[in-house]
């Protein structure tokens, strides 16, 4: 294995390795392992009875001939489990490896957490590695840039401010073609909503905001985005470890929202920005839960559809099937409600197996598929469970209500040449409801 | 002998039960230090129902998916652990020497149902050794502390039947299960058989995440 990752070029971690000292690293994991961490830590690390029982819940595990290094519980050995006994005197190298396998080989995405007897978290004690790596300075060059980019610019794509306001009114334009009087309404101050999405969405998946806009006018939604940063729910700090930048991004987006007196925010289909709200960044800044309602776009469509508010006109027939994501599924427990929104949508619905909490990841989450081309193979290969999870339906779309999810999927059909479409919820329901003409 | 005998049902025992009693009040009260310090979090997270909820769902048999895909170690985990507890403390010779220290009694089992459980707890004992060995992933996990705290529990059985059959020396064995006895009760606080003081507390704070939190099963 290490031959194979030793491989791999990032100047991130490359250069990270050549700066870093030995007092550097022993001074980063004494800060984290003995000042940061506390009980979770010390309880997960003297309970752990080395069973083995993890080793089922992860996919890269199975999608690796059931290599145990990359058991859950192997993963800790390789890199905290080290740590811990040489009391921080590890080589710089070794950091180099354990950012690899915190940063491309764990998707955080907490299935294990059930696999365990003791409920012990990996994901958890994963992410203390990641911490450690960033405050050596190793970390993956392209998820690195992303946590760049929201510290300069609060949103995870270099996303300049007048960027932001030009691609909306770009999209507006764009959707007054087909509906004369829709508006993206901007800094509306009361508004009942705002709509956050992920950077990605302006950068690259531009339509995305269309379709919801579609959606929005048609369910009459009095909503409003910000013209100001702070739009942006992402956070890729989060991910890196850098717990500082992850709660200043927190900090904005919901001082945001506070500034526009809305009454809650409904936010687009990705996973990790609801993790950010409603796990991680919420509590980084000392809230057990968002300090305003942030709803997922699952729980949102839900709500349009079964008041009425949005009708559709015909229903998808394509066989569909439906991917579970980590940071909603068993991270706020929508599976039941996504079931039935793509019941509502579309005729032909298959479930993969397992499903709900029980799926299999899709390893791009966790920030695997931010750390970019270098890691991009290696991620493929290390989810050969998910493409036959997916197969065995014999779907011809699958649909995942999460970025993260969708681009590692389509990543996945690709590669293993599944013949099939990768869709969000939001854009079936644009193409069969009923639209307003004007 | 005899002397030897005086020692360790004398000053060590009492010795065991000041370190065990005080080595766990001091397991669970440094936790609970550290999570009131450093992660107070926990405590606004912390449920009652959903942490119940969490740990009956563990104890039923086959309830969780990680058992159904572990047929064959849960089945002997369950055995285990159950005869583990019931053949000390069901056994009438235990009951005879605390009723005659403290005149404390309780029903006791069939010495010939505790000679079968003990047999079970050793059978138990061997296919963790052989699973360490033999399995995969396991084998990749463990450590030499694996394998002595898998005697470390085992010695107090095997002796134990020694001593019950009268087998070889039966003095010899006799002093040996005390002793390992005592080993066992005073390891349990410091090493990873703290699994027993500290598991239900890391599985009520993952079924609290779980039912308060994130609204979906952990199992």
């Amino acid at each position: 294995m290490s031959e194979q990752v030793n491989k791999i070029v990032d100047k991130g971690l490359d250069q990270g390795v050549i700066n870093l000292t030995q007092e550097r690293i022993e001074k980063a994991i004494n800060q984290v392992l003995n000042k940061e961490a506390g009980a979770r830590l010390k309880s997960y690390v003297e309970t752990c009875v080395h069973c083995g029982m993890c080793s089922e819940a992860c996919h890269v595990y199975l999608s690796k001939d059931k290599d145990p290094i990359y058991s859950p519980a192997g993963k800790v050995k390789r890199t905290l489990s080290e740590m811990i006994q040489k009391k921080g005197k590890v080589s710089p190298e070794f950091i180099r490896e354990a950012s690899i396998i915190a940063s491309t080989e764990c998707n955080l995405c907490k299935r294990c957490a059930m696999y365990c007897p003791f409920g012990i978290d990996v994901a958890y004690l994963l992410l203390l590695v990641r911490r450690i790596c960033h405050l050596c300075g190793v970390t993956p060059l392209y998820i690195q840039d992303t946590a760049h980019s929201h510290s300069v610019t609060m949103n995870q794509m270099w996303v300049k401010d007048d960027e932001w306001i030009d691609t909306l009114q770009w999209q507006e334009e764009e959707a007054q073609a087909e509906i004369p009087n829709l508006r993206i309404p901007l800094e509306k101050e009361g508004a009942d909503i705002m709509y956050s999405v992920i950077g990605p969405e302006p950068k690259f998946q531009a339509h995305l905001i269309y379709y919801m806009s579609v959606i929005m006018k048609a369910a009459g939604i009095d909503w409003t985005m910000p013209a100001t940063p702070g739009w942006d729910n992402s956070d890729m700090a989060m991910y890196t470890g850098d717990n500082e930048i992850m709660g200043r991004v927190k900090r904005m987006h919901f001082d945001t929202a506070a500034r526009l007196k809305v009454n809650r925010i409904i936010m687009g289909e990705c996973g990790h920005a609801f993790r950010s709200v409603h796990d991680m960044g919420n509590r980084w800044l000392g809230y057990k839960l968002p300090p305003i309602p942030v709803i997922h776009a699952i729980e949102f469509y839900h709500e349009l559809l079964s008041s009425g508010k949005i009708k559709i006109k015909d229903q998808y027939d394509k066989k569909v099937t439906l991917h579970d994501p980590c940071n909603v599924i068993r991270g706020r427990g929508l599976g039941e409600l996504s079931r039935k929104v793509v019941n509502t949508l579309c005729s032909n619905f298959v479930e993969m197996t397992p499903n709900r909490e029980h799926n299999y990841c899709c390893n791009a989450g966790g920030g695997v598929i931010n750390t970019g081309p270098p890691f991009k193979n290696k991620r493929v290969l290390s989810n050969r469970i998910k493409a036959e999870q997916m197969a065995a339906t014999g779907a011809d779309v699958v649909i995942s209500p999460c970025h993260n999810c969708h681009s590692g999927l389509e990543d996945i059909v690709h590669h293993y040449k599944l013949n099939m479409e990768v869709k969000f919820i939001g854009e079936i329901i644009y193409n069969h409801m009923e639209k307003p003409t004007a | 002998m005899n002397e030897l005998y005086q020692l360790l049902t004398g000053p060590m025992l009492w010795l065991t039960f000041f370190v065990f009693t005080f080595g766990t009040l001091y397991k669970l009260l440094s936790i609970l230090v550290l999570t009131i310090q450093k992660e107070p979090f926990i405590m606004s997270v912390f449920s009652f129902k959903y942490g119940m909820r969490s740990i009956l769902s563990w104890m039923t048999p086959f309830k969780p998916v990680s058992m159904k895909k572990h047929p064959v170690l849960s089945s002997v985990i369950y055995v285990f652990h159950i005869c583990l507890f019931i053949a000390p403390l069901f056994l009438m010779a235990h009951i005879t020497l605390l009723d005659e220290s403290w005149g404390l009694v309780w029903p006791s089992l069939s010495d010939s149902l505790i000679d079968y459980l003990t047999l079970i707890v050793l059978a138990c004992c061997l296919f963790y050794f052989i699973r360490r060995l033999t399995q995969k992933e396991v084998n990749y996990l463990t450590s030499q502390s694996d394998y002595i705290l898998l005697a470390i529990v085992a010695l107090p059985f095997f002796t134990g039947l020694m001593a019950y059959h009268q087998w070889f020396a039966y003095g010899f064995f006799l002093n040996l299960h005390i002793l390992s006895g005592e080993i066992m009760l005073m390891a349990i606080p410091f090493t990873r058989l703290s699994h027993m003081i500290i598991s239900p507390l890391t599985r009520a704070y993952m079924g609290s995440e779980f039912g308060e939190i994130r609204h979906a099963k952990d199992w």
